[in-house]
């Protein structure tokens, strides 16, 4: 773990990103102290006020302060993140260490359920699973976490099936310790580091597939200070009020892109093979 | 590689170690590979199954959709003798599995069945709107390919450079920026720079090629840059693995022209990856197409499905879904079998 915490130290890359992951979740956190007004509260005098000192990133067609909708937009983000991949991570790491385990015929049947997703282009599956269940925040996340389970079982099964094949494994099913235990205590934690890799990867995943759903109008419904939902309220007067389109598209992308540098260091440091 | 769908790859790169020239010699897999066409029979079987699976999965799914069907399209003023007679048109007084059955059975024989908004045939509909959405993926593929390999090679090649540097931090910014946001961005730079708004309208390529790419060029450019970003940094780490092996140790010993080691041996071992890569990311740009052509009203398959969604025309969605689903499956049945012609050393059992 030490040896782990100096390496991501030494990479300056990883660095940026855990530092933006930690200001989105600062911003998350504390944004009732930070956001200078509710994200719903409307200033009927200055609607789509440019930035300025009282408002730092403008203000909507409703008069609402960007910056406070920004920053209460962080903790939909987070939430919509942690909640789905929180699914998708838990029946995925359920359903790929008992089809990796097992394999044989429970193995043939959780695969080929998860052919049938996977056959699905990810926007598709969760529009159709919307479609469904109607636009709303909750739903929202648990589309996207079904629509994560799959990737994550794929990932955990064949894990599973590298770190079953070691020694320590045949040992403790020699000398008679049970199934469950094995898995929960053996094979669990050693199938742990491509799993946070991935957890990591699938957060800006699920942010990024949120702010789309979103954006569509059949994700977060607004008034929430969703990032999608603003860019898509945005889109009608962007020529008149450009900061209402700039501040959450930065904000969308900025967050993805210290996801994904933070994913991918973590990748570098975890998988040996790229670590030699 | 997590979620790689493709079980073929890892295998594949184990064998890179010879030259692959002479295995891009077609007639020589065709003359080796007797198996081939039973593998490719096999799988084109092994699509049945699946689709039938999500056949099921939309079919049933569309169908837990609280209340009644007819009356959502109809609306609450809809009287009882229409709302039956609606009923009655689609099946939907008929038990589940029975409307199921209905409807995959005409799928078999090319029915998709009619719209139940405007009455209209499906299957006509999905090929006529297929045919854009297809233009525009392959258009996007096009451009993030022109620009992401030469990129990705030139990074490979000069690593750790401020070249490698800046390819890495584009490509990266490629995969991080979501489509509908750099489509916005863009429009309203453009708005702001040249008064420019998205054309309205569509034009097929054959009845006006030139303003047909004009429609398209924008939307392409947008869905191709997070392909770009994916294809960029892959060929940047094939083409950094394939340079460490001994084999290009040995051709280059052997004084063979730089330009001929990486293009003739290196590019063409480093391609397998890259090739996986493209294969995974036709599927996100056929997701993709969704969101951008609704962007750019384009009258695609994408925006089919979701105003099917929005006004709730069921046997519109479960159509459309179905037929990108099997397009979805073929792009990822063709990605595996092109191997062959990359490295016939992969075998198919």
């Amino acid at each position: 773990m030490t040896e782990f915490i100096q390496k991501l130290r030494e990479d300056k890359v990883g660095l940026i990103g855990l530092i933006g992951v930690l200001i989105v979740i600062v911003l998350a956190l504390l944004a009732p102290l930070i956001a200078p007004y509710a994200p719903d509260e409307m200033h009927t005098e200055q609607v789509m006020h440019s930035p300025s000192s009282e408002f730092l990133f403008g203000t909507d067609e409703f008069g609402r302060d960007i910056f406070s909708r920004i920053v209460y937009g962080a903790q939909v983000s987070l939430q919509v993140g942690l909640i789905a991949v929180g699914i998708g991570a838990t029946f995925g790491l359920i359903f790929g260490l008992l089809a990796g385990f097992y394999q044989g015929k429970l193995d043939s049947i959780i695969m080929r359920i998860m052919d049938i997703f996977f056959a699905f282009p990810d926007i598709l599956l969760a529009l159709t699973i919307i479609a469904v269940l109607g636009p709303s925040l909750t739903n929202t996340m648990v589309a996207i976490g079904i629509v994560f389970t799959p990737v994550f079982t794929r990932l955990i099964r064949s894990a599973v099936l590298t770190v079953k094949e070691n020694e320590y494994i045949l040992n403790a099913k020699a000398v008679g310790v049970s199934n469950i235990k094995i898995i929960l205590k053996h094979i669990t934690p050693n199938v742990m580091a491509p799993f946070i890799v991935q957890i990591t990867l699938a957060l800006s995943g699920a942010i990024l597939t949120e702010a789309a759903l979103s954006f569509l109008g059949l994700g977060v419904q607004p008034p929430n200070p969703s990032w999608g939902v603003m860019l898509n309220e945005s889109r009608a007067y962007m020529e008149f009020a450009p900061w209402m389109t700039i501040f959450p598209v930065a904000a969308i992308i900025i967050t993805i892109f210290c996801f994904n540098l933070l994913g991918d260091s973590l990748r570098d440091l975890l998988d040996p093979k790229l670590r030699q | 590689m997590p979620g790689n769908p493709i079980g073929v790859t890892q295998r594949g790169r184990a064998f890179l170690i010879l030259d692959i020239k002479k295995s891009l010699d077609l007639h020589r897999i065709f003359l080796k590979g007797e198996n081939m066409y039973a593998y490719i029979i096999r799988r084109l079987l092994m699509v049945i199954p699946v689709l039938l699976g999500v056949s099921i999965v939309i079919f049933f799914t569309l169908r837990v959709i609280p209340g009644d069907v007819a009356q959502t399209i109809l609306g609450t003023s809809a009287t009882e003798e229409s709302l039956a007679a609606l009923r009655g048109r689609f099946g939907l007084d008929l038990p589940v599995y029975e409307q199921y059955f209905m409807w995959i059975s005409g799928i078999v024989i090319g029915d998709f069945g009619v719209s139940m908004r405007t009455g209209a045939e499906i299957l006509p509909e999905i090929i006529s709107r297929f045919a854009i959405t297809f233009e525009l993926t392959m258009l996007a593929a096009i451009i993030s390919w022109i620009v992401a390999i030469p990129l990705g090679i030139i990074a490979g090649i000069r690593r750790n450079t401020k070249t490698d540097f800046s390819v890495r931090i584009i490509s990266l910014f490629g995969v991080s920026i979501p489509n509908f946001a750099l489509a916005t961005i863009l429009i309203l730079i453009l708005s702001l720079a040249f008064n420019y708004s998205p054309p309205v309208g569509y034009v097929g390529f054959f009845a006006d090629p030139v303003t047909n790419l004009k429609i398209l060029f924008l939307p392409a450019f947008v869905l191709g840059t997070a392909m770009a970003g994916a294809v960029m940094r892959m060929t940047r780490s094939s083409i950094l693995e394939i340079l460490r092996q001994d084999f290009i140790r040995t051709v280059r010993a052997k004084g063979v022209k730089e330009r001929i080691v990486i293009f003739n041996h290196a590019f063409k071992n480093a391609l397998i990856p890259i090739l996986t890569i493209i294969g995974m990311q036709v599927g996100v740009l056929l997701g993709g197409t969704v969101i951008i052509e609704q962007i750019f009203s384009l009258p695609g398959l994408g925006q089919m499905v979701l105003t099917g969604i929005n006004q709730r025309d069921f046997t519109v969605v479960q159509g459309a879904i179905l037929f990108i689903a099997f397009v979805f499956m073929l792009i990822n049945l063709l990605v595996d079998l092109l191997y062959s012609y990359l490295d016939p050393r992969i075998k198919y059992k």
